[in-house]
């Protein structure tokens, strides 16, 4: 399957909370950020860590700002994240 | 749930005892976790990490190609992120003027044993994981490192598959010195974002 995203990409974070480990940290649910690199190909950690085999997918740099994370702060924050943590979003946040 | 897992004794019990099943059963061999886990940490320390520092410094097209594609340029100095079960993806960050880098692993301790070798305890603990995203200028203030304000603070979370390092700035008065007595400068915490060298 093609990677949904590419370098340059807006993107917002899953805002769910789910029962089980997952590896998004939780002050970056919810966040809008924008995709720095791809950072290769794996298996989702949530389907791993349930003993689910899981294929492998996108995962990557994704850079937030500070204050888009805390409300406030002036540096920036990449996070390593799976595809399926991210959706298409535009600068505001919104879908586009 | 992305919270803590470290220091809970329940986990240290249920490894030991899937540990003993897989004895028990015939499908590792006594020691032989030991062993593996021994191989993985043999030859990582942190003269590795300041190797690769020392050659992006005097070497800007090692410096180019270790920024772009980590793993292939440790290769060229015999290093490699292979140790482990399968090769780790490693990004490098450096250091600027405007920009300082900082690593962290917010959801567990990812660390990159090879270039680095073991974690110290404060990469691990909770205050150093959870207050170094939100505030990195007032944690770096704590471990002696005041950066001017002008300088940009990147945080780096290793919260997947990549493991990060930072390449410090070369200080002043360096020029000309040999590649070994410059690697002699560079410190763990250099390496990790939370010291100038």
């Amino acid at each position: 399957m093609a990677d949904r995203f590419a370098p340059g990409d807006v993107v917002r974070t899953s805002t769910a909370d789910p029962v089980w480990h997952t590896r998004l940290p939780r002050y970056a649910r919810g966040a809008v950020g924008r995709v720095v690199e791809l950072a290769g190909h794996h298996p989702l950690a949530d389907d791993r860590a349930r003993g689910r085999p899981g294929t492998a997918q996108a995962v990557y740099h994704v850079r937030f700002a500070a204050a888009d994370l805390f409300g406030d702060g002036e540096h920036d924050v990449t996070v390593e994240l799976w595809e399926d943590y991210l959706e298409p979003a535009d600068e505001q946040g919104g879908t586009p | 749930m992305s919270g803590d897992h470290h220091g809970s004794s329940a986990i240290s019990e249920r490894v030991r005892h899937v540990e003993a099943l897989l004895e028990a059963r015939g499908l590792v061999d006594e020691g032989e976790i030991d062993r593996s886990i021994d191989d993985f940490l043999a030859g990582g320390s942190p003269v590795n990490g300041a190797r690769i520092t020392a050659r992006a410094w005097v070497d800007p097209g090692f410096r180019d190609r270790l920024l772009a594609d980590a793993n292939a340029a440790i290769r060229e100095l015999g290093l490699s992120m292979a140790g482990g079960l399968q090769e780790q993806r490693l990004k490098v960050v450096a250091n600027t003027e405007d920009e300082h880098n900082v690593v962290v692993c917010t959801l567990c301790s990812c660390y990159p044993i090879a270039l680095l070798g073991p974690s110290p305890s404060w990469y691990k603990s909770e205050a150093y994981r959870s207050r170094v995203v939100r505030d990195p200028r007032g944690v770096l203030a704590e471990f002696g490192l005041e950066l001017p304000a002008g300088t940009r603070i990147s945080v780096w979370d290793a919260s997947a598959e990549s493991r990060y390092m930072v390449v410090p700035r070369r200080p002043e008065g360096t020029d000309g010195r040999p590649e070994e007595a410059l690697a002699a400068l560079v410190t763990r915490n250099g390496l990790i974002g939370t010291a100038a060298v």
